[in-house]
């Protein structure tokens, strides 16, 4: 069970969350080629290691959290606001 | 560098095997002991001599500097695709380099179900080629893979899903394959154990495939790895390959834990870890990876001889030969390489189970384990080309992996020889995500945590 520190509601269960996915991709201008779109869609870098990722807090705030965390461990670094810019940890104290 | 823009671009991509070299030294398969042919004969013989004639089922073999085909990832796609490679196209100048030992991977992680009840045409067609070759699977191999047709019975709680299974079911019988409608009580009288009036999720009824069942998969990896052994390839265990080694755009060779090895064509049949050894190539694909589970319970006598589905949640049970229930369900939902289990898991399931069968409550749980899987941004294969000359994928099997190997190892292995798409695979391409060609068989979007 991962422990989802929200900053706005505390420490919950991962059950109180959903997934949304990875956060680090950015919307490309609307006049960008139909690979670079489709690069933005569909390609992805699935680390193994830190991740940044979108967790969307449906029972609770329902806020969408940047989260950092280890795709290993599961050991979460930092949980920030969207706009946020997280700093990763280095990449082998994950475990 | 982008996969699926270079896989769009890439229709000029060679379609023949570069020359290979004349002659080179094959002491290492001269050398190989053969394990013999296993029959009853032999046991009798084996069992009245004290069982001192079996030699190892296959050949631990030490890597040569160089192959015309290297396949990363000994799990069950590529010790097939080295099988059909050697057997079907007489390239036996291959090697599997596997980093751990062969079956602890995905390929002995799988709940074991074999099954073709799919809804889109491409996916019903590949799938089924696959059941057929499980079919014939052990004959071919001459190792006893346990192939048990006992049946794959989806079980449908709303008139909507009932009308969803008949369109799905009606697809497959349009292309050949078995599918047949039961009712309530035909549910109740094929699998007594389901509570089909439970007040929560009562039973309508349900669908068959007679023909899906399930395979001991440790067998699975064991006779293919016998049978390539046998037809020539070498199989190197605890070789980890650590880097692809490139010329230009062109594949070269694997470094790995043993030194680097030579290749005109690089294989990787990895799934689980795709995205990291496409990484190695510079490479970035539509993948993520993510956890399947599986758990047993304690062994019991006889209580359910069909694969059983519940509608209601997301829950697949079988009873194995030893007699434990063996479950599973859906991901956990975010990207992991964990290999191991999880409680809300563990509990959701354990739910799903009760609700179907009341009587499984009296069973404990023996085991819980993970399975790492590509997850596919459609929840389709990936058996394709790359934009690397001579860099092969077979990856992105989602939770399709294991019932798919004998049709993935083929269809590889066909890639490999004549560098064209066998046309059962031609729709399982990289170049599918720019060309708008998904194979979305949910239809839920690019999501791969939701397919």
């Amino acid at each position: 069970m991962l422990r989802i520190p929200c900053p706005w509601c505390g420490e919950r269960d991962e059950t109180e969350f959903r997934y949304r996915g990875d956060a680090t991709k950015v919307r490309p201008a609307g006049d960008a080629s139909l690979a670079v779109f489709a690069a933005y869609v569909y390609e992805r870098d699935n680390p193994l290691g830190w991740h940044i990722e979108w967790w969307l807090h449906v029972a609770g705030c329902r806020k969408l959290l940047k989260v950092v965390r280890h795709t290993l461990s599961h050991d979460i670094h930092a949980v920030l606001a969207p706009e946020d810019e997280p700093v990763l940890p280095r990449q082998e104290s994950g475990r | 560098m982008q996969a699926c823009a270079g896989a769009f671009r890439a229709l000029s991509w060679r379609t023949e095997m570069p020359p290979v070299p004349e002659s080179r030294p094959r002491l290492a398969n001269a050398e190989r002991a053969s394990s013999g042919r296993y029959s009853g004969w032999r046991l009798l013989r084996e069992g009245l001599t004290g069982h001192r004639g079996w030699s190892p089922a296959w050949a631990k073999a030490v890597p040569r500097p160089r192959y015309r085909v290297v396949i990363v990832g000994g799990g069950g796609h590529g010790l097939a695709t080295a099988f059909y490679l050697a057997t079907e196209h007489g390239i036996d100048d291959v090697a599997v380099l596997e980093k751990g030992p062969i079956g602890l991977g995905n390929v002995g992680r799988n709940t074991t179900f074999i099954r073709s009840n799919y809804f889109h045409p491409n996916n019903i067609r590949f799938y089924d080629f696959s059941l057929k070759l499980w079919e014939g699977l052990e004959h071919k191999l001459n190792f006893n893979a346990m192939v048990s047709q006992r049946g794959t019975l989806n079980l449908f709680h709303t008139e909507a899903q009932r009308d969803l299974f008949t369109r799905r079911a009606n697809q497959m019988r349009l292309l050949g394959v078995d599918a047949e409608a039961l009712s309530r009580e035909a549910v109740k009288a094929l699998a007594p154990l389901v509570d089909v009036d439970n007040g929560r999720f009562p039973v309508l009824g349900g669908f068959l495939q007679p023909r899906g069942g399930t395979v001991r998969h440790d067998a699975v990896a064991w006779g293919y790895a016998r049978a390539a052994s046998e037809a020539g390839v070498d199989i190197v265990e605890q070789c980890e390959v650590t880097g692809i080694a490139r010329d230009g755009q062109r594949v070269v060779g694997v470094e790995t834990t043993s030194g680097f090895i030579g290749a005109d064509t690089v294989c990787l049949a990895v799934a689980g870890h795709s995205s990291r050894l496409a990484a190695m190539a510079g490479l970035k694909l539509p993948i993520e990876t993510h956890v399947l589970q599986a758990f047993v319970t304690e062994a019991v006598k006889p209580v359910l001889d069909v694969v059983l589905t519940y509608g209601a949640s997301h829950f697949y049970v079988s009873q194995s030969d030893k007699g434990g229930l063996v479950y599973g369900g859906a991901l956990d939902g975010y990207n992991t390489y964990g290999q191991r289990g999880t409680l809300p898991m563990a509990e959701e399931l354990a739910a799903s189970a009760v609700t179907l069968m009341p009587g499984l409550a009296r069973l404990k749980v023996l085991r819980q384990w993970g399975g790492v899987m590509d997850m596919t941004m459609d929840g389709s294969p990936l058996i394709t080309k790359t934009p690397i000359e001579g860099l092969i994928l077979n990856g992105g099997w989602c939770y399709g992996g294991f019932k798919a190997i004998p049709a993935g190892g083929v269809t590889t292995a066909h890639l490999i020889a004549r560098g064209s798409l066998h046309p059962l695979a031609a729709h399982l391409g990289l170049e599918r995500f720019v060309a708008g060609r998904t194979v979305d068989e949910r239809g839920v979007g690019p999501f791969p945590y939701a397919h």
